[in-house]
């Protein structure tokens, strides 16, 4: 019993992997048919935190499914083979992701069934109508450009849709940062360099995300990445961590320097508590400094350290979600400015969030579905890379 | 031939009449409940004007007569619906306090109309901003946007609703100006209920009306004036 062939134990894993995938997507579904029969009232969120843990969840997968498509772009764009040929799994990743992502958001809509509303009526001034149609129009196109790579015939048109994946996902992130950045009112919203903090954020996010899942599929198939390959990679997820911490720092300089943003600014850095303990631990030191220690430190920067990095990075994405959504809820909006305030409904006062199970439950089932899709795909289509024997570039 | 026209005819007479008879109770039962169906107009602009000076500190008079009238539950946690709050407010420069209620401010550039993404959120014809319940999909949007905080979600089951105030779990909903007592003619429930008259109704737009004359002569603010919303609620002593 003890001696079964690998091949036997790997088909038997990734049915149990399957399954699990399912039973936590399950466990998303049963936590929205729970929200829609006793409304919102069992998550955490309340009419001072309004988005929560889900909306933290959501917007990783949707900012990430948009960064993973980098990958393809260097390769389609920019003509560089050792992207190229992971362009394919990128694209997968990306339709994945936006799939787990949209979910989320969808299902936890205070009215989830009237998403035909959603879909027919259109406010074109609406941050988040433009995303309707940038998020349906991003999940064709990828399709699109995966059919135009895995299509022999459809080979010719590949440069033209990788160019407008290119254009479209630079559109996308910058709609999802513009969701906050068009919060005029709100202190720690209303910043035009939100968008393209979200970009370089998305570069970063979907890099670690396509690393983590290729490390996978190849420890799967018992194949060994190239180092040169591997070295080029983290040594552009250094680049692009580096990068989106350039951005977070700068978005938080130019908020000190404003007089009337300095005791947001003081909120979130020093007096927060669990807001300033998750962005330096969480998101500086686990999501920045340990990462980029791993890339770079001499002897480091192996599969097991880029690996690792990798999944910091996630991780921190996560801490500085919670900090920027939730913290910035969290911190009162300045009504009267200049004087104090009270109120019954929470004027003047840090807001308590205290995230539910349920919110847990649906993130997690975003994730699920976006795991289930790849899991699936990467079983009955041919996604592993497949570099040539020399690179060119 | 002729016989069977004529049992045709009587036929279709006899139909209409009775059609006529039974949709003519409803028509006229729609009429007394709704009386005159005339859209709003443009040349209106609903607005109130709240003497703070007037405002007395503990005083919540205002804020239950709203809860009566709009059927809301009264209770105060995190997740209940407030549409008209009291706000206690001190000048950090001089110690001042004041007392004042806050709602929707029914402006006329609304950041939550904007970012709508089902144009739920809107803005009536004579000023009034409201959320159509049947549209709202609860993604809560326009609660982030409000500079005023003024919308609440309806984060359980409702039950003994006023017919006239529709409100529906999983939807955002705020201060209608107590839009139903418009149309009949009648005031907001807190500009009546308010023993001070600190809420004084009107139409902005109409040179003759109290509220006019009074915005001409005396000195008023609009919160958070510096984002260029044009509220329809103006405070005075701030």
């Amino acid at each position: 019993m003890s001696s079964h062939p690998p091949m036997y134990f790997k088909n038997h894993l990734y049915w149990v992997l399957l399954a699990a995938g399912g039973a936590v997507a399950l466990a998303g579904l049963y936590a929205v048919h729970m929200m829609e029969h006793y409304g919102h009232i069992i998550s955490g969120m309340n009419n001072q935190i309004v988005w929560g843990i889900p909306h933290v969840f959501a917007i990783f997968l949707i900012v990430a499914a948009s960064g993973v498509l980098n990958v393809a772009s260097i390769g389609s764009v920019f003509g560089k083979a050792v992207y190229k040929a992971r362009a394919p799994l990128a694209s997968l990743l990306s339709i994945a992701m936006l799939a787990g992502g949209l979910t989320v958001l969808m299902l936890d809509l205070g009215r989830p069934d009237r998403i035909m509303v959603a879909a027919t009526n259109y406010n074109l001034t609406s941050v988040f109508a433009w995303n309707v149609v940038l998020y349906s129009g991003m999940f064709s196109l990828v399709i699109v450009y995966l059919w135009t790579m895995m299509e022999r015939r459809m080979n010719p048109f590949n440069k033209a849709a990788g160019l407008a994946v290119f254009v479209w996902r630079f559109v996308l992130t910058t709609g999802t940062g513009l969701i906050f950045a068009f919060l005029t009112a709100r202190q720690a919203y209303g910043s035009a360099l939100l968008p393209p903090m979200f970009i370089v954020l998305s570069f970063a996010w979907g890099l670690a995300v396509f690393h983590v899942v290729q490390t996978v599929i190849y420890n799967w198939n018992e194949k060994i990445l190239d180092p040169a390959i591997l070295n080029r990679k983290k040594n552009l997820l250094g680049v692009f961590v580096l990068g989106s911490l350039y951005m977070v720092a700068t978005y938080h300089f130019t908020n000190m320097y404003f007089a009337h943003q300095q005791s947001f600014e003081l909120f979130i850095l020093r007096d927060g508590g669990v807001y300033t303990n998750l962005f330096w631990w969480g998101y500086v030191l686990l999501g920045n400094v340990l990462p980029l220690a791993l890339i770079f430190m001499p002897g480091m920067g192996k599969t097991r350290c880029v690996m690792t990095a990798s999944l910091l990075v996630v991780l921190g994405a996560f801490a500085l979600l919670y900090v920027f959504i939730i913290g910035g809820q969290a911190f009162p909006l300045s009504i009267f400015p200049g004087y104090e305030v009270s109120s019954s409904f929470g004027d003047g006062q840090i807001a308590a969030y205290t995230p539910s199970l349920y919110e847990f439950l649906l993130g997690f089932g975003g994730l699920a579905i976006a795991f289930v899709i790849t899991t699936v795909s990467v079983r009955v289509l041919n996604f592993m890379p497949q570099d040539k024997p020399y690179i060119a570039d | 031939m002729s016989d069977i026209d004529l049992t045709r005819r009587s036929f279709l007479k006899t139909s209409a009449g009775a059609a006529a008879v039974a949709i003519a109770p409803g028509m006229m039962l729609f009429q007394v409940a709704h009386g005159d169906t005339q859209g709003a107009s443009d040349k209106v602009r609903w607005g109130m004007l709240i003497d703070t000076t007037q405002c007395k500190d503990g005083c919540n008079d205002c804020v239950s007569a709203c809860n009566k009238e709009n059927g809301l539950s009264g209770e105060t946690k995190a997740t209940d619906s407030q549409w008209i709050r009291k706000i206690e407010i001190k000048d950090v420069s001089n110690g001042r306090e004041l007392s004042l209620p806050m709602m929707c401010q029914h402006c006329e550039h609304p950041p939550c109309v904007d970012v709508c993404p089902t144009n739920a959120s809107m803005k009536r014809a004579d000023g009034i901003v409201l959320v159509d319940k049947h549209r709202c999909i609860g993604c809560r949007y326009c609660m982030m946007a409000c500079p005023y905080k003024a919308r609440s979600f309806v984060h359980e089951p409702l039950t003994d609703q006023n017919p006239d105030v529709p409100r529906g779990k999983g939807t955002v909903e705020a201060c209608t100006l107590c839009v139903h007592r418009i149309d009949q003619g009648l005031k907001p429930a807190c500009s009546e209920a308010c023993a001070n008259k600190a809420i004084l109704f009107g139409d902005l737009n109409d040179a003759d009306s109290e509220i006019a004359k009074k915005l001409r002569s005396v000195a008023t603010t609009q919160v958070r004036a510096d984002l260029g919303l044009n509220t329809g609620i103006r405070y005075q002593g701030l």
